[in-house]
């Protein structure tokens, strides 16, 4: 017995078995390390990739070309009959002063084609722009001055590199004159690049240089204010009974397997549920926020009330018991003890529901919300666009200036996603407490 | 056999001499088909410290939860038998248990104060029950409750820190002040002291000795001792049943069951 011990005790810890042992498990340590450091720095590189190629490609959008152009802001034009009456300056003929402009600037443009090629250069919304000026300042009729117009979209690619010049002109939108003319304006220095607030205050457009996402932003907000409404206090509320009131039984468990199951269901299929109930049946308005956000909150829902469901059942049981030993009701315990302590947990759940609906395109094409819609929306009945589906729709559009705009909208986006995932993070932090 | 024994004993010295505030006969409980207590009937004194003993898994929490009906939260426990309290059955139809349990009190094993202030503990029962008729009432409250349970010195200075924040001892009694706070008649302590040290302990003996002028108390405990040093009458508990009962000196000085005789000189258990 004694010798049996002395043996396996002293001598195998050395033996050249042991030391193999050891050696394999070091080794399989090791290499395990090795793989899970591949597999993060693959991660990692897969999404620097991502944001570094959709930065890249957006960050343009966020800058516009103007062109500089000496504008006669003419009396004969802009008020025939020297009243200054509002009406008539609203109505009068701004084109004409870009249009007079450019012929000045370049004299030697003479056929009808080529004329409105010149004028092309400049954007339509330019004499929008002058009107405004001119109805803010009505004492700059009969003057002249530089002003810096918004350029076509044809320009602002261009002059941001992205039109190839050494391509064949058939190959080309902007052809060789125009190219020309472009040099002109840039060695005396007329273009010039401004920050482009319009992409943030503008609706969405037919002309690429002034489209901008402020419609796509507002119908978001009114979509995820809808849903957030009716998904929250519902969500909590079915977790908070499934939790502390409903009795164990079948049909409860049946109802339990049924959330889980919804969670996984298809979002699509949530849009055709919406198209199905709240369009032909309720008969709510086609492509409005209203409409988007109840759809949404069906789908939200099993993700709330997962999240909530393991939030209070993750409240310990002493505390229940302590609030029900002093005579507190259920009711009572549930409402003054279990929601306070699991709402940081319900909330971070509420959060990644709502980061999951604003980032949802599929149902919404199901309930219209894709339509092309250039006002901004007033109130949640309006029609409107998601910012996902305007990124659809602008990917799908054929203009090359829609290409910067895509990852622009992309860009504003993940922005919207890293808010909501810190205001998780920071609600989470206020609300938790310690024991 | 021992059940008619301890049932024999009962009447042959009929605790006339004591008021009894609560009466228990033939209590059953089940817990789905686990037969977790048989048979039991025992009185609890007016005024005295009652301490249940037993080996781990006799019953005796079990029997302990069903004095304040808190088994009514555990959806496959049934409880048969007659539990009167004042002569009334608590688990009679029109008895609602929340106020049963505001007349029961309970202090657990393990101190659970809410996360919530010291003062906010306390306050608890009495903003619910709505006995405090303003705000100085309900300080008024609080500070006799917390004094009460001998917290008060410590934590006269931290009323609005957390109730965690406290030692484990100090939350313990902050969990009795803050049960004393609905004015119960009875106090149910199940183990209090066994997540204590033994400092905290003897803090907490001490003012359960001194609550029972006020208080019915009923202590579940492992530690004999403490069941010798505080208590007036003691139960033990053994498979589910009453073994025996009795005056706490008689039982632990002269036990008339072997098994008793076992248990109390450390043979099992």
């Amino acid at each position: 017995m004694t010798d049996l011990l002395d043996n396996t005790g002293a001598s195998s810890w050395n033996s050249e078995r042991f030391q193999k042992r050891l050696k394999k498990r070091k080794r399989a340590e090791k290499s395990f390390r090795l793989v899970g450091l591949g597999a993060i720095v693959i991660a990692l590189t897969l999404l620097a990739i991502l944001l570094f190629s959709i930065a890249s490609k957006g960050y343009s959008a966020f800058i516009q070309t103007y062109i500089t152009l000496d504008i006669t802001f003419e009396q004969s034009v802009l008020d025939k009959t020297g009243e200054g009456h509002p009406a008539a300056l609203k109505a009068a003929n701004y084109g004409k002063l870009v249009r007079d402009a450019l012929r000045a600037e370049f004299p030697d443009v003479k056929t009808r084609k080529d004329l409105r090629a010149l004028f092309g250069l400049v954007s339509k919304e330019a004499s929008n722009q002058l009107r405004e000026m001119v109805l803010a300042d009505p004492s700059l009729i009969g003057r002249s001055m530089p002003v810096a117009l918004l350029a076509s979209d044809d320009v602002d690619m261009v002059h941001k590199g992205y039109i190839d010049r050494k391509a064949p002109q058939s190959d080309r939108r902007v052809k060789d004159d125009e190219l020309r003319w472009l040099d002109v304006l840039e060695k005396s220095g007329a273009l010039s690049f401004k920050f482009n607030s319009g992409f943030f205050t503008e609706g969405d457009s037919r002309e690429p240089e002034k489209a901008g996402i402020a419609g796509a932003m507002v119908g978001s907000f009114f979509t995820l204010l809808v849903t957030i409404a009716v998904a929250f206090p519902i969500g909590v509320l079915t977790a908070i009974y499934l939790e502390e009131f409903a009795p164990r039984n079948r049909f409860n468990d049946l109802i339990e397997v049924n959330i889980n199951n919804l969670a996984a269901v298809p979002s699509i299929v949530f849009g055709l549920l919406g198209l199905a109930i709240f369009l032909n049946v309720a008969h709510l308005p086609r492509s409005a926020p209203v409409v988007g956000g109840l759809t949404l909150a069906l789908m939200t829902l099993p993700t709330i009330i997962i999240a909530a469901r393991s939030a209070v059942r993750a409240v310990p049981g002493s505390i229940r018991q302590a609030a029900l030993s002093l005579g507190a009701s259920t009711h009572q315990t549930a409402f003054h003890h279990v929601l306070p302590l699991a709402m940081p947990g319900i909330l971070t759940g509420t959060i990644i529901g709502l980061s999951q609906a604003l980032g949802e395109t599929a149902p919404l094409l199901m309930i219209g919300m894709v339509a092309f819609i250039a006002d901004i929306p007033h109130s949640a009945l309006d029609p409107a666009t998601v910012m996902p589906v305007q990124i659809f729709l602008w990917a799908d559009s054929p203009e090359r200036a829609f290409v910067e705009k895509t990852s622009g909208a992309i860009l504003v986006l993940l922005a919207f996603f890293i808010f909501m995932n810190a205001l998780a993070i920071v609600l989470r932090k206020k609300f938790e407490r310690r024991w | 056999m021992v059940q008619s024994f301890a049932g024999k004993r009962l009447e042959a010295v009929p605790e006339t001499a004591e008021e009894v505030i609560i009466s228990t006969r033939n209590v059953d409980v089940f817990y789905g088909d686990n037969h977790a207590i048989r048979n039991i009937s025992l009185d609890i004194p007016k005024h005295r410290i009652t301490s249940l003993i037993g080996p781990s898994g006799c019953g005796k929490s079990t029997f302990l939860r069903c004095l304040n009906r808190m088994n009514d939260t555990v959806e496959s426990c049934r409880v048969s038998g007659e539990i009167l309290l004042d002569g009334v059955d608590i688990y009679g139809k029109d008895v609602d248990e929340v106020l049963l349990r505001a007349r029961v009190g309970m202090v657990f094993q393990k101190p659970n104060p809410f996360p919530k202030s010291v003062y906010d503990n306390v306050a608890y029962g009495p903003r619910i029950h709505g006995l405090a008729e303003n705000k100085d009432e309900l300080d008024e409250m609080v500070l006799t409750s917390l004094e009460r349970a001998g917290l008060l010195d410590e934590v006269q200075n931290r009323l609005h820190s957390s109730g965690t924040s406290l030692s484990g001892g100090q939350q313990q009694r902050l969990c009795i002040a803050r049960a004393l706070a609905v004015r119960p008649d009875i106090i149910l302590m199940d183990e209090p002291c066994s997540s204590l040290d033994p400092i905290a302990t003897a803090k907490v003996e001490e003012l359960i000795e001194e609550l029972k002028t006020n208080y019915t108390i009923i202590i579940v405990t492992h530690s004999m001792q403490q069941a010798a040093r505080i208590s007036e009458k003691t139960a033990f508990f053994h498979m589910g049943q009453i073994v025996e009962t009795g005056a706490t000196e008689q039982l632990f000085t002269s036990p008339s069951d072997e098994r008793t005789q076992g248990y109390i000189t450390g043979r099992f258990g």
